[in-house]
């Protein structure tokens, strides 16, 4: 045998493809899946079948259309079709800036299984609870520390849902005020997350929406501005998607809440920030994590997550309930909230990540989690110099000064090959590499986003420059390769438009797709 | 002293990491951070306890959750709103995957496996509504009912919404907020022996300004509204959507709420294979009809199947993108963002391996066991099985009035007995005064049915 050497820069990949059809394509009448429980005889002669009692009007006159499959066949089915995605556990995935894709560790997964987490009924008494309470409260007095907030809701499911109650709190806020009618704008900036805006409109307000100075920071001018005795709130993400950190933060809340608004802080981008620098000394009165990013929880495809919601002492009344308090000698949930703002997600929020996340503090202690943000940014400027030296990209902005990520541009390459940011994004799982553009709208032209966390070796790293380097060589020299991409995926080049937004084409579901495509060539 | 490299974070390694900073060009690490003034450097240490090993980790953690006592331990009887069903062990073996756990915001291409098990999630799922459009799922049933109520305003463009009074406080709480300041909201009363919807109240207050009716089947306090058809006829002479929320689980006996005129349908996907887990299993759903005005309206993201460019092959896109906030931020349909595809991907675990069949049986042994226990709870004296005369699915009201013994004195007795009892409804509904909401599903068998009925004829009796 001869020995295996290893110089290609670029991993040589193919993603499994298994062709599987559509389950209801795997129907096959009389197999079953699962066995269900079925009542005790005793109780069916008692009771007899318990299905005359529903009114004529409501029973169900026919079964549902569900196909019938055997259970190895079901499995097979789903394996396959995991096998089909790319999860973060099998790749270098640090293409998908803003999300501080992070390593998941494993014991939190057999942790979260055990039957005392996954068996309680969020309404059991608080006396058989006292374990899951104490993780909440414990995981509270944490991200305390890490924040300098005065106490935390882990109700909010996901990012999204901890702007939407921030929102919900500034409203509570001004209209306990007397001022809810007055106070009806809330500033935010484009190089933050859409839900930031779009959550404030949810709430009723108008937005209004900074964009960057020539170097890519807030612009304090503007604000200056557009701050008026109709702010009710200014929510911004620091650094923002750009990685840039806006040294100037304080001035900004100062500047805010002298025009009488809250400062609620979008703190998705904190992997850098642990141990380092703090909501509360910025001069923020709210503040949200991501427990499902920074704080290692998984994506889980996008959900269930916790947004968690950080509040100054002064806003605690108007945390949505309950919270967890801890008198010394039991924990207890506390839904007595003056101010409340009611509810955002049922019960208690995803446990299960609250769980993880505190397990993930606990691995690393506070000194871990400095390093975690220290490596973090270490493997970001890396990543920084090594990017900016291939052909076509850039770092569009201020030179240096980022944190955890950047938004780098394409932007040379496309007016040079013609090659964009979409045919990268194709050609990147050609070498088992997850690669995301950005948000919209792209004011950084042919724009993507890298956050190399502190999970990846420089090893890692290289490999993701490499495969990028190798792009590039591509679309100077044989851009067709690139436009074609990708060849070594699942599936080849989705021909899309006209059946994504044309309503005469597009199919949601099977049976969309039976009446529109199937049925219609049948009849032929 | 040399710092000890954690598993976590490779470059740790301080002969990587100096060759990674001379690459970078400064000293150490935190030269990095000039960029942050001093005065908003933290300059104490955070009072976190010291680092854990992985084994120390787990001993930590299992200690806690040992002072928990779970539904495994003790016999439930609590649903409202988060429900003790069976979990096969294939959904269990899916959602653990690596792929799937760990997988995010993938494209069509290396994310094929997660586009496809959501397009048929969202198939099932209107197999099961009989309905054909299902979404990528949102938070949970309160955001789902919150979100149809706003697509539904959207739609008609009025700001007045009836909501039927018996549905969940909680889920009330979420809409509520969620749809203030912008829509108004009034109850529908109801009839406290029958549970059903006043319609002559309804009647009362619907008019052309009235966006959407909203009410659950079954409903929060486990009666079936069989007025499904009448309270549709009145809202079309409104030209109001009708919006009903649901326990899917119920659909394999229960007539789905498009049967009776539904125009948008929502719920919690949590029965069909989600464990408990404290309220992390929470899933919501959206269901409509195949037409535009409606599906341009969901915020949420929808999954539709597109041709490749290899005859043969299909892969998948976002239909409509361009309606979310994704696209258009403030300008696009309220929002999106990370909330519960793993458990949709479940749920369609969950309805493969059931089937028709598999439903069917699994809402006949609930109906079977939860009357069963209503008719034994009616034996005891003092205790009224069903405080509700109509049908009911898998939760009902029973009355401890006549016992003289309050909710919350007898479910501390029952949690002596090791059993948790029903949901104390004295606070929420005081009208019906010393009542609980149990429920009864497929999982109790008739021992732990018997060991209730006992444990209370008990407490009464003593």
């Amino acid at each position: 045998m001869k020995p295996i050497i290893r110089t290609e820069a670029t991993r040589d990949f193919h993603q499994a493809k298994w062709n599987e059809p559509i389950i209801f394509e795997l129907h096959q009448e009389g197999e079953k899946g699962v066995e269900v429980p079925l009542a005790n005889e005793e109780v069916v002669s008692t009771i007899g079948d318990g299905v005359s009692t529903i009114p004529a009007s409501m029973s169900r006159k026919n079964r549902p259309n569900l196909p019938e499959i055997g259970q190895a066949r079901v499995l097979r089915h789903y394996l396959r079709l995991s096998q089909e995605t790319l999860g973060s556990d099998f790749n270098v995935e640090i293409g998908q800036g803003t999300c501080t894709m992070k390593y998941i560790p494993k014991i939190n997964e057999l942790l979260i299984r055990n039957p005392k987490m996954m068996d309680l009924h969020p309404l059991q008494e608080e006396s058989t609870v006292q374990g899951m309470l104490e993780i909440i409260h414990n995981l509270d007095l944490c991200m305390r520390e890490i924040s300098g907030m005065g106490a935390f809701s882990f109700q909010p499911g996901g990012g999204t849902q901890a702007l939407f109650a921030m929102a919900s709190i500034v409203r509570k806020y001004h209209e306990t005020r007397g001022e809810g009618d007055q106070r009806d704008e809330i500033i935010t900036t484009i190089f933050s997350h859409p839900s930031q805006a779009a959550t404030a409109v949810v709430k009723g307000y108008k937005v209004i929406t900074l964009h960057p100075d020539e170097n890519g920071f807030p612009d304090i001018e503007k604000l200056k501005g557009v701050v008026s005795e109709r702010t009710a709130g200014f929510v911004v993400a620091n650094p923002e998607d750009t990685g840039i950190f806006n040294s100037k933060i304080k001035e900004f809340t100062k500047i805010v809440h002298e025009a009488g608004g809250i400062c609620y802080y979008d703190q998705a981008n904190a992997n850098g920030l642990l141990g380092i620098t703090r909501a509360k000394e910025a001069g923020f009165d709210m503040c949200f994590f991501n427990l499902h990013k920074t704080f290692a929880a998984p994506h889980m495809c996008g959900g269930p997550a916790t947004g968690a919601l950080g509040v100054t002492e002064a806003l605690k009344e108007y945390l949505p309930g309950p919270i967890v308090e801890y008198d010394g000698v039991k924990y207890s949930l506390n839904d007595n909230l003056q101010h409340s703002i009611g509810k955002v997600r049922a019960f208690h929020g995803v446990a299960q990540t609250i769980l993880r996340s505190y397990a993930w503090i606990r691995a690393l202690g506070p000194d871990g989690l400095r390093e975690v943000a220290q490596t973090a940014v270490l493997n970001n400027n890396y990543l920084y110099h090594k990017v900016q030296k291939i052909r076509g990209a850039s770092a569009p902005y201020v030179k240096g000064q980022r944190l955890e990520q950047v938004r780098y541009s394409w932007e040379q390459m496309a007016s040079e090959t013609g090659i964009t940011t979409e045919d990268v994004q194709r050609r990147m799982t050609d070498f088992g590499l997850h690669y995301w553009t950005s948000h919209h709208p792209y004011i950084v032209p042919q724009p993507f986003t890298l956050e190399p966390t502190e999970s990846y070796s420089k090893t890692d790293l290289d490999e993701y420059i490499n495969a990028l380097q190798q792009i590039s060589d591509e679309a100077y020299n044989n851009p067709e390769i690139v436009k074609n991409a990708p060849y070594n995926s699942t599936i080849h080049q989705l021909v899309e438009e006209d059946y994504l937004d044309n309503p005469e084409k597009w199919c949601i579901t099977w049976r969309m797709y039976q009446k529109k495509v199937l049925k219609p060539v049948l009849i032929k | 002293m040399t710092k000890k490299v954690h598993p976590y974070i490779p470059n740790m390694v301080p002969k990587v990491k100096e060759e990674m900073l001379k690459v970078i060009g400064v000293e150490n690490s935190m030269e990095l951070y000039s960029c942050i003034p001093e005065e908003l450097q933290l300059q104490e240490e955070m009072n976190i306890p010291k680092a854990l090993t992985e084994y120390e980790l787990r001993r930590h953690i299992e200690g806690l959750l040992k002072k928990n006592i779970s539904t495994n331990d003790y016999i439930n009887f609590l649903g409202a709103g988060c429900w003790q069903h069976f979990v096969p062990a294939v959904c269990d073996e899916i959602n653990q995957r690596s792929e799937f756990l760990t997988a995010y915001a993938g494209e069509p291409y290396e994310d094929h496996g997660r586009f496809q098990s959501l397009f048929e999630y969202q198939s099932l799922l209107a197999e099961l509504v009989d309905m054909d459009v299902v979404n990528v799922p949102t938070f949970d049933w309160g955001q789902a009912a919150a979100t149809s109520i706003r697509m539904a305003a959207r739609i008609n463009g009025r700001k007045k919404v009836l909501i039927a009074a018996t549905v969940a406080p909680e889920r009330t709480k979420i809409i509520a907020n969620y749809g203030s300041p912008e829509l108004e909201f009034s109850n529908i009363a109801f009839d406290l022996d029958t549970g059903l919807m006043d319609l002559d109240d309804l009647k009362s207050k619907i008019s052309n300004e009235v966006a959407a009716i909203y009410f659950e089947n079954p409903s929060y306090l486990g009666f079936i509204e069989s007025q499904g058809n009448e309270i549709s006829v009145i809202a079309k002479e409104h030209d109001v959507l009708l919006v009903v929320g649901v326990d899917p689980i119920s659909l394999g006996v229960l007539a789905p709420p498009s049967h009776y005129g539904a125009d948008i349908v929502c719920g919690d996907l949590q029965p069909l294979g989600m464990h408990m887990n404290y309220s992390g299993g929470q899933a919501g759903f959206i269901a409509t009809r195949d037409e535009e005005t409606f599906i341009n309206e969901f915020p949420s993201r929808l999954f539709g199947i597109v041709p490749t460019i290899k005859e043969g092959e299909y892969g998948f896109g976002d239909v409509a993108y361009e309606r979310t906030s994704f696209a258009q931020r403030e300008k696009g349909k309220e929002s999106v963002g990370t909330q519960t595809a793993l458990w949709g991907i479940t749920a369609g675990v969950y309805l493969s391996l059931l089937g028709p069949e598999g439903m069917y049986e699994l809402g006949q042994t609930i109906m079977q066991n939860s009357q069963y226990t209503v008719k034994k709870l009616n034996k005891i004296a003092g205790i009224q099985g069903s405080r509700i005369v109509s049908p009911f699915f898998k939760e009902f009201i029973v009355d401890f009035n006549d016992t003289g013994i309050s909710v919350q004195t007898i479910n501390e007795m029952l949690l002596e007995k090791k059993i948790f009892g029903g949901k104390d409804l004295s606070k929420e509904f005081p009208e019906y005064g010393q009542c609980a909401l149990f429920c009864v599903t497929e999982v109790h068998t008739k021992e732990d049915m018997d060991c209730l009925i006992e444990a209370l004829e008990d407490i009464v009796t003593k």
